[in-house]
C-alpha cells in the first residue's frame, strides 16, 4: 500500500470524523482516498477552496469536539500556519499531515526535509509548540495517525505528522488493527449550550496582558509536560557505536543502510532516529555524546535538525552535517563516503 | 470622513457634502411627554412591554455609542430566544469590532481568525447539520481578507447564516478603507477619498453572491431607525428558520453605523445611512426563496 493511502485508511480506523484538504503533489492521494472512503463510513470529507480554508474548517470541526484532520505538502502547509497558531492558541486538538517536498517557493515535487524548522519551531506566530511525528515507513504513516490523534486529544493541541514525498509515495506492506481509536470527553466543545452548563467559547484572544500571560503560562506548562514525557526515538546499533548518525524519516532509512555498509567495513557507527522531532530526544543524545567520537546529522535540507543536535549535546561531542537539497536523495554509499571523510579529518585534527 | 465628488473638492472644501445633507434634512426635534400621573400603584398594573433577551448576557458592551453591532447582537439573541434554540445554536465571531461577540451572547461560540468565519462555520455545520450555525462578520473580514471563504461557502450552499455588518470601514483598526468604502469616502488610508483608479469601486456583496445557486436568501437591511430594526429582525428570523430546510446559505447584510470612524454623532450617522450609504447599498431583499422551497417550514421550533 502507498504511504499516503495507508495514512488515509488509518484516519478512518482511528475515528477521524472529518477531513478537509486541498490537492497538492505529493499527497493528493490522501484527499482522493478519503473522498472515496469517508462517505461509506458516514464521515465528512470536503475539498476546500484552499489550505487556508481547510485548516479553518478543521478549526471549526475540532472546536465542535470532532476528530478532524487535514493534509498537504510544503507550500500548502505554509498557508496553514496562521490556522495552526490559532488552533494551538485556542487549544484545539487535530491532526495535520505535511508530506514534505523540497523548496523554497514552489520548489519541486520531489521529497525534502526543508520544513523541519517550520514544523518544530512553530511556523505560525506566537509562543506555541506542537508534537511532530516523523514516520520512516508506510507502517508508521498508518500507526502515527492513531498516535497523533491520541496525543492531540490528550493535550488539546494540534499534532503534526511530518512525512516526505518518498514515504508518502512508496509502497510497502502495512498491517492494521494494532491500535484502537480512543474517544475523549470534550465538555468544552461548541455543540450548543445546554441549560445545565455555562456557554462554551473557543478563542485564542486574551486582550489584557495579565490574562494573556496567564494563558501563555498555562500553555507553557502543557508544553513542558509534552517535552518531558513524549520524546520518542529509535536506536540502531548504538550499543558499541563510536560514531552516530542522527536522521529522521527518509534520510534515516538511507542512514540505516549506511550503518550496515559502514559496519561491513569495520566502522562502528550507530543511528539515532528521532520519531518525535518535537519534543526532540535531546536527553538521549546527550548521553550518547559521552560515548561517541562525533555525531553526524544527515538531512534532506541545508542543515536544520543539526542545530537541535548541537543544542542537545551542548559541545560535548563534535556534530557534523551532511545534506542533499532540491529533492536529491543521497545513496547509502555516498553517506558512508562522507562518514569516512569526516572520520579521516577528525583523526587528523 | 466625508463624501466628495472630486479630489480637488476634497482638498479645498471642508466640511463635506454630508454637512449640507444634514442641514437640508434636519429631523424635527422629538419631545417625550409623559402623562401627569404615570405611576403604577400595584404590580398588576404593570405590563411587561420589553425585556432584555435572556441569551444576551447582562454585561456592558465595549461598542461605541450608536454602533450597529450592539443592536444586531440583541436582535440575534431575541431571535434565538423566541425560537427557543439557545441549545442548538453555535455562533462564529469575526476579527473586527465584534471580536468579543462571544462575551455578549450566552450561546456556544467560536472565535475565527480574520476572514475565516465561513470556513470555520463550514467545519461546524458539516459535522452538526441540525444545529443552527451563524457567522457574524464585518466588511473587512468578509469582503476583503475572507472573500474566498465567503464565496465558496455560499457556492457550496452551506446551510449557515452569514450576518454581514457592512459599515464601510475597518472599525476595529480605526477607520481604514474597506472593500465597501463608498466612492470618494475619506478614510485614514484614503485621506483624499476613495478613487476608482486606486481601489476600484465598493463591492456589493449581496448582489455578488445572490446569483450563486447556493445562496438561498439574500437581503440587505439596516438598523438605523425603528422600521429598519424591525425589518432586520424579521430577516434574521427568516434566515434562522430557513436553516431547517437545508436549502443553502442565508446572507443577511446589515448596513451598520460606525459613528466613531465616520467621525459623526450617532444621529448624523443615521442620516448618513439614509442619504449616502443606501445609494450604493440599496436596502431590501436581493434574493428570496421560492415559495415551493418554503413549504416544509415549521413555525419556530
Ligand atoms: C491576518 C490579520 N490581518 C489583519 C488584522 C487586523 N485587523 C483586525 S480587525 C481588522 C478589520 C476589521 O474590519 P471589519 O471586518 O470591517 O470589522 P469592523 O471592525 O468594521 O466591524 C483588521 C484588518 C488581523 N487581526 N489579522
Ligand atoms: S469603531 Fe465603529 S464598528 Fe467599532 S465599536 Fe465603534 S462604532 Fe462600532
Ligand atoms: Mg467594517
Amino acid at each position: 500500500m502507498k504511504g499516503n493511502e495507508a495514512l488515509a485508511k488509518a484516519a478512518i480506523e482511528a475515528g477521524c470524523d472529518a477531513y478537509f484538504g486541498y490537492p497538492i503533489t505529493p499527497q493528493s492521494e490522501v484527499l482522493e482516498y478519503l473522498a472515496r472512503e469517508m462517505p461509506k463510513h458516514d464521515r465528512i470529507v470536503l475539498q476546500a477552496e484552499s489550505e487556508v480554508a481547510s485548516i479553518n474548517m478543521v478549526y471549526g470541526a475540532a472546536g465542535a469536539g470532532f476528530r478532524a484532520m487535514t493534509s498537504s505538502s510544503s507550500p500548502g502547509i505554509s498557508l496553514m500556519q496562521e490556522g495552526i497558531s490559532y488552533l494551538a492558541g485556542a487549544e484545539l486538538p487535530c491532526l495535520i499531515v505535511n508530506v514534505n517536498r523540497a523548496g523554497p517557493g514552489l520548489g519541486t515535487i520531489q521529497p525534502g526535509q526543508g520544513d523541519y524548522f517550520q514544523a518544530t519551531k512553530g511556523g505560525g506566530h506566537g509562543d506555541y509548540r506542537m508534537i511532530v511525528l516523523a514516520p520512516s515507513s508506510v507502517q508508521e504513516m498508518a500507526d502515527f495517525v492513531f498516535l497523533g490523534f491520541d496525543l492531540a486529544d490528550k493535550y488539546r493541541n494540534p499534532v503534526m505528522i511530518l512525512s516526505d514525498g518518498a514515504i508518502g509515495q512508496m509502497m510497502e506492506k502495512v498491517t492494521f488493527g494494532k491500535f484502537k481509536s480512543t474517544r475523549y470527553e470534550k465538555p468544552w466543545a461548541t455543540v450548543g449550550k445546554s441549560a445545565t452548563r455555562e456557554r462554551n467559547y473557543i478563542t485564542s484572544l486574551h486582550i489584557q496582558p495579565e490574562k494573556m500571560e496567564k494563558h501563555n503560562l498555562k500553555l507553557e506548562a502543557k508544553f513542558r509536560v509534552m517535552k518531558e514525557t513524549e520524546a520518542r526515538f529509535e536506536e540502531i546499533s548504538t550499543g558499541d557505536a563510536e560514531y552516530l548518525f542522527v536522521a529522521y524519516g527518509l534520510s534515516s532509512r538511507i542512514c540505516h543502510k549506511a550503518v550496515d555498509l559502514a559496519r561491513e567495513k569495520g566502522i562502528r557507527i550507530g543511528l539515532l532516529r528521532p520519531i518525535t522531532l518535537w519534543p526532540f530526544p535531546a536527553e538521549r543524545l546527550l548521553q550518547l555524546a559521552g560515548q561517541v567520537k562525533f555525531m553526524m546529522s544527515v538531512e534532506l535540507n541545508a542543515g536544520q535538525m543539526v542545530e537541535d543536535v548541537k543544542l542537545a549535546v551542548n559541545g560535548k561531542t563534535p556534530v557534523y552535517f551532511y545534506g542533499r537539497l532540491g529533492g536529491m536523495i543521497p545513496t547509502p554509499e555516498e553517506i558512508v563516503h562522507q562518514l569516512e571523510t569526516v572520520i579521516h579529518e577528525h583523526h587528523e585534527n | 470622513m466625508s463624501i466628495m465628488k472630486t479630489e480637488e473638492e476634497v482638498i479645498t472644501k471642508e466640511p463635506n457634502l454630508l454637512q449640507g445633507a444634514l442641514e437640508d434634512h434636519a429631523l424635527p426635534e422629538t419631545k417625550l411627554t409623559l402623562p401627569e400621573n404615570n405611576v403604577c400603584e400595584t404590580e398588576d398594573e404593570y405590563e411587561l412591554v420589553y425585556h432584555r433577551p435572556v441569551p444576551l448576557l447582562d454585561v456592558n458592551m465595549h461598542y461605541c455609542p450608536g454602533c450597529a453591532h450592539s443592536l444586531v447582537h440583541k436582535l440575534l439573541m431575541e431571535v434565538v430566544e423566541e425560537m427557543n434554540i439557545q441549545d442548538k445554536t453555535v455562533g462564529v465571531a469575526p476579527v473586527g469590532c465584534a471580536v468579543f461577540a462571544y462575551d455578549y451572547m450566552n450561546i456556544d461560540m467560536t472565535e475565527a481568525a480574520h476572514g475565516r468565519a465561513a470556513a470555520v462555520a463550514t467545519g461546524i455545520k458539516r459535522l452538526m447539520p441540525d444545529k443552527y450555525v451563524f457567522t457574524y462578520q464585518g466588511d473587512g473580514d468578509l469582503a476583503a481578507i475572507g472573500i474566498a471563504e465567503t464565496l465558496h461557502a455560499v457556492n457550496r450552499g452551506e446551510n449557515i447564516l452569514i450576518v454581514f455588518i457592512n459599515n464601510a470601514v475597518y472599525g476595529m483598526t480605526s477607520g481604514q478603507m474597506a472593500p465597501t468604502t463608498l466612492m470618494g469616502m475619506k478614510t485614514t488610508t484614503t485621506p483624499f477619498g476613495r478613487t476608482n483608479e486606486a481601489y476600484g469601486s465598493p463591492i456589493r456583496m449581496s448582489e455578488l453572491i445572490s446569483p450563486l445557486p447556493g445562496a438561498f436568501y439574500v437581503t440587505r437591511q439596516a438598523v438605523h431607525n425603528a422600521p429598519s430594526v424591525r425589518r432586520t429582525k424579521k430577516a434574521l428570523q427568516n434566515a434562522f428558520k430557513y436553516q431547517q430546510l437545508h436549502k443553502g446559505t442565508c446572507f443577511v447584510e446589515i448596513i451598520g453605523n460606525c459613528p466613531s470612524n465616520w467621525k459623526m454623532t450617532p444621529v448624523e450617522s443615521e442620516k448618513f445611512i439614509d442619504y449616502e450609504m443606501v445609494k450604493t447599498f440599496p436596502l431590501g431583499d436581493v434574493k428570496l426563496p421560492k415559495a415551493d422551497d418554503l413549504k416544509n417550514l415549521t413555525e419556530g421550533q
